[in-house]
């Protein structure tokens, strides 16, 4: 049997999402259901003098109107932050509380009071235009790199200030800076971004009255975390009573890993009035309350000699983390950042300082990437300027300085396993024409344009785990994964995994993976996930962990039923347990011509008898059945890395920038399915190239968001791309038994400085922040011609 | 949205008839639907205009173009007649909003609404348009008054605009990367005589552009505008553009246009 891992297996959901027969939970209709409607401040940040719902009572359909104190009273918990970090001097972070339905003091546009529940859709909007609300409105702090000097919106919370951590040795860093030949500085800001999932949120909640049972449908990346956060700190049902289904969802981006304010009230309210009820965002709503990624304000600076060693690294930086700090808010600027901002050089010392501030915009969280690529555009920002200033080429400068041997001690956290940093680029240089980049931006000058290139290379941290080591950072939970194999009787195979899969092609990957390890037929597998009530617990799918770490607890769980398998054989044909092989579905006693099947196997584990014989098939100490499940938590991170190369040409006239090549040589380890894996690098990749020209969440002085639709938040579309180039360079990962690495962030993580780094270029090394809009380059266009003219 | 009341008029006197202060014609529906949807627009009343047949269609005479009033986007950008009388209207219509809209959205629609950075107004302007409605005509340059306000008066229906065939023609776009309406856009008509720069997107309201029509009045070239420097003092900002860049573009896409012609 030819083994399917490492083929483009076609998709086992393309049929029903292809066909519109995907069942999201917007489609979950349940009898008898109710609406509901959140009423949301229409203020950045205000204090609640009075909340009046009387009007709102009366008016037709209504069923229920909920507000903050209800919820308080209830002592329904508030939303949470998933990590404690520590500051430098040592104290504890300082985190507001969360409530679900804010009851005194609302701290940015979308921040819900209340919720309306009626009969229908319609009536409950309109009661939800009558509750009034009084708001008693206070200065705003919206500004990222102000915001410590703004008034305090949390009580507490002295210069709205999170937290002000450190990683790294400042001492050893200023030595380092003293022996520098020279110092390469950069001011740059990382720009706010709105994930922008194809399918808004959206929730069904359900109450059974007869069992007790809470069940929420909702668009979550990760059921079982949401129902563990949901019970243990919302307090909203122990979770053997609290049913979390994550149906199909239609991207996440790391916005639907959060449990929201909406998840908890409809779940709470729902059993108050014993009805089901549904939710469904609007885009506008999204727009305000999903949260945001990015949104960093850096200083960072190289030390280097002049011949291009790097010798030490600073990076100062100020991170947004919106109102509240949210699950993944406090990790993402912090040890998703810090420990990847030295990128992929032998930097001998380096500190990361990260200031997180409050402000009143939605809270900020992990999206696409979080943290690495803030930290990857700090480095490869830096570097590409370095390059300029040093006058060396910039691959040269990179490979100067690129670890040589493996396993590599990078400098502030991480040892990487694995990876040939020098075989990438050189692939990447090949496959971009470096060589004949300086033709083309000849030929471009000819016509009146001008033309960059830039690169980046980067690594990243990335399958989220190991417990001890993200606890002993201050992680609430293990982040290990797991999955029980089952076969049926008659030989298919279910698959139980915690992971989630919303666009990741899970129910395809994981399948290949199990049916080499079983040798079962891909159309006899089928992967189960996103419902509390099936397979065990499970930490969900973001940080690129699903294949690294769900992927390798299915291995494990197929290499168990094979060991019983072996067992049950020997039984069964009477040889020894050890000269029994297992090869493509097949137990093969070692020198002899007997043979069992797996699906055998499987049947006689179900039906362990025989007519007429009293003798059975199972081996003392084995119980009947084939069915086993593996938690698996890993040894270490994995890390991809790669180079990607992009070429753009501006037109000096109008500011337009085409991105005319992009190049990306990619090591994820060992592909399952390069398919999938194209899908996963071509996404990212869009996202990426949206952050450095086309994305920015903007917030008004007042709070009010700019950029609240479609009508000004710029997504990129299909015709802002050219054809990506795309490669791959595998060195297998050595710390999984796959050898895989995860291949979910990286485009969205080495793309913006990639573009950035060729628009700079051609722009003659003048700093431009992201978005590169057109106005922006025009005016950067319009100086340089200046420049140009007065050195002619 | 608010409950409204839906009327499917037979022919433009029933459709005039049923108009009211609290209604609105509908013809795609583009711009009036989703202004309900968000509650910046209600009415009593919404009167369907796409099945009086009277307003759809495509005439092409010698000296001009005659489109009937809810004649879609997608049926102009398709005719082979407009491609071949006028070019550059064919491709305008090509490039609105995105298909579903090409596929909904009316020539007549657009003008009624004249919002400020929609296409049409300015291929009305550039192109000598006649506005013909079920009371009279009026020409372009007297019918776009001001940000989405028109000559149209309460109950008046526009049946079709008639284009005068220039000589030449281009219409060059520099779009909103969000929204990709025109930040700026530039329709340039040689007539014989005279040439038309109108611009939609600058400012508050479609305009002909005196100045730059005049230079290429004189010398047909995009040599004769290059380095213009334009008043950007009425000239819109907002985020996407700052009046000083929208007016750099507006000679930047003249002179493509001029160009391309």
């Amino acid at each position: 049997m030819a083994s399917l891992v490492g083929s483009r297996v076609e998709r086992k959901e393309d049929k029903r999402f292809l066909t519109g027969k995907g069942r999201y939970t917007a489609d979950i209709n349940l009898a008898n259901q109710t609406y509901a409607i959140f009423v949301r401040s229409p203020h950045a940040r205000a204090s609640i003098k009075k909340l009046n719902i009387d009007k709102a009572l009366k008016s037709s359909g209504v069923v229920s109107i909920l507000t903050g104190k209800e919820i308080a009273d209830d002592k329904i918990g508030g939303l949470i932050a998933g990590w404690a970090i520590r500051s430098e001097d040592g104290t504890e972070m300082k985190c507001p509380g969360n409530p679900p339905l804010a009851k005194d003091n609302v701290n940015f546009v979308g921040d819900p009071v209340a919720v309306v529940i009626a009969e229908s859709l319609a009536e409950a909007k309109e009661a939800a235009e009558k509750v009034e609300v009084d708001y008693k409105v206070l200065k705003a702090v919206t500004s990222t790199a102000d915001a410590m000097n703004g008034d305090t919106i949390h009580e507490g919370i002295d210069k709205n200030l999170c937290f002000d951590w450190l990683l790294g040795d400042r001492q050893k860093v200023k030595e380092a800076f003293d022996k520098a030949d020279k110092v390469i500085s950069i001011d740059i800001i990382n720009n706010r971004l709105i994930p922008n999932a194809m399918e808004p949120r959206a929730c069904v909640a359900d109450y059974n009255a007869a069992s007790e049972e809470i069940t929420l449908y909702t668009t979550s990346q990760n059921p079982h975390l949401s129902r563990l956060i949901m019970s243990a700190f919302g307090n909203v049902a122990p979770e053997h009573k609290l049913r979390v289904v994550a149906p199909d969802v239609g991207g996440g981006f790391g916005s639907k890993i959060n449990v929201y304010n909406e998840d908890i009230v409809c779940s709470w309210a729902a059993k108050k009035i014993s009805r089901a009820i549904k939710w469904v965002a609007e885009r506008s709503e999204s727009f305000l309350t999903d949260i945001h990624g990015r949104d960093h304000v850096t200083h960072a600076e190289l030390a280097v000699t002049k011949d291009g060693k790097f010798l030490g690294f600073k990076n100062e930086t100020i991170a947004n983390l919106g109102a509240y700090a949210r699950v993944f808010g406090t990790v993402t600027p912090t040890y998703l950042f810090g420990p990847c901002a030295t990128g992929v050089y032998e930097i001998p010392a380096a500190y990361t300082n990260v200031k997180a501030v409050y402000t009143n915009t939605a809270p900020v969280d992990a999206y696409r990437g979080a943290g690495r690529p803030e930290a990857t555009y700090t480095i490869e920002r830096l570097v590409e300027k370095a390059s300029m200033e040093l006058g060396i080429d910039k691959t040269e400068l990179r490979i100067k300085n690129f670890p040589t041997a493996f396993p590599f001690k990078q400098t502030l956290v991480h040892t990487v396993d694995s990876g040939d940093y020098v075989a990438g680029m050189e692939k990447a240089k090949q496959m971009a024409d470096y060589k004949g980049f300086e033709a083309r931006r000849k030929e471009s000058e000819a016509k009146g344009k001008l033309r960059g290139i830039g690169v980046t290379s980067y690594f990243e941290a990335c399958g989220i785990a190991p417990s001890a080591a993200v606890m002993s950072l201050g992680c609430g939970v293990g982040l290990w994964e797991s999955a029980e194999v089952r076969f049926n009787p008659t030989g298919q195979v279910t698959v139980y995994t915690g992971s989630h899969s919303h666009g990741q092609s899970h129910q395809t990957t994981f399948a290949q993976i199990a049916a080499d390890e079983l040798g079962v037929p891909i159309e006899n597998i089928d992967i189960v996930h996103g419902d509390t009530d099936k397979g065990t617990f499970g930490m969900g799918t973001y940080g690129s962990r699903s294949l690294a770490v769900g992927g390798i607890a299915i291995v494990n769980a197929c290499k168990k039923i094979v060991e019983k398998g072996k067992r049950v054989t020997a039984k069964m044909l009477e040889a020894n347990p050890e000269d029994v092989e297992f090869k493509d579905g097949e137990f093969i006693v070692s020198k002899s011509n007997k043979k069992k099947t797996i699906g055998e196997v499987a049947f006689a584990c179900y039906l362990p008898g025989v007519r007429d014989e009293m003798k059975s098939p199972l081996p003392e100490g084995d119980e009947p059945g084939l069915k086993e499940t593996s938690f698996y938590d890993p040894s270490n991170f994995s890390f991809p890395a790669g180079t990607h190369i992009a070429e753009v040409e501006i037109d000096p006239e109008t500011g337009h920038v085409k991105l005319e090549k992009y190049t990306a040589c990619d090591d994820f380890g060992r592909i399952i399915n390069p398919m999938v894996v194209e899908g996963q690098v071509h996404g990212g990749l869009a996202q990426g190239i949206g952050q450095a020209l086309y994305e920015n969440a903007e917030y008004d002085e007042t709070g009010q968001l700019m950029t609240g639709s479609y009508m000004d938040y710029t997504m990129p579309r299909a015709d802002n791309f050219p054809e990506f180039n795309i490669g791959y360079t595998c060195t297998h990962a050595t710390t999984n038994p796959l050898g895989v690495k995860g291949c979910g962030e990286a485009g969205a993580i080495a793309a913006p400085p990639t573009v950035m780094n060729a628009v700079i270029d051609a722009l003659g090394g003048q700093e431009v922040t992201m978005p590169a809009t057109a106005e922006k380059v025009w005016k950067a266009c319009k100086n340089l011609k200046k420049s140009n003219a007065k050195a002619a | 949205m608010k409950d409204f009341n839906y009327h499917s008029a037979k022919d433009s006197k029933e459709a005039s008839k049923l108009a009211s202060s609290s209604s609105a014609f509908l013809a795609g529906g583009m711009t009036t639907i989703p202004s309900m949807k968000l509650g910046l627009a209600t009415y009593k009343d919404l009167i369907d205009i796409k099945n009086i047949k009277k307003l759809s269609g495509i005439k092409v005479s010698g000296r001009s173009v005659t489109i009937g009033a809810a004649t879609k986007h997608v049926e102009v950008s398709n005719s082979k007649d407009v491609k071949k009388a006028i070019p550059s209207l064919s491709s305008l219509a090509e490039g609105i909003g995105d298909p579903q809209v090409r596929n909904r959205g009316t020539i007549g629609g657009s003008i009624a609404n004249n919002d400020p950075s929609a296409d049409y107004p300015s291929a009305c302007i550039a192109l000598n348009a006649t506005i013909h409605t079920n009371e009279r005509k009026i020409e372009a340059a007297k019918f776009f008054k001001g940000m989405f306000e028109t000559a149209l008066k309460k109950g008046e229906l526009i049946e079709a605009i008639e284009f005068q065939i220039p000589e030449k023609s281009s219409y060059q776009k520099h779009p909103n990367p969000a929204s990709r309406y025109a930040i700026v856009g530039v329709y340039v008509a040689k007539h014989k005589g005279d040439v038309n720069v109108a611009v939609t997107g600058a400012k508050s309201c479609v305009y002909n552009d005196k100045e730059m029509s005049k230079a290429l009045s004189g010398n047909f070239s995009s040599s004769s505008i290059d380095g213009m420097d334009l008043d950007s003092s009425e000239m819109n900002t907002d985020m996407h553009a700052s009046a000083e860049f929208r007016a750099s573009l507006v000679v930047t896409q003249a002179k493509k246009a001029v160009d391309a012609c």
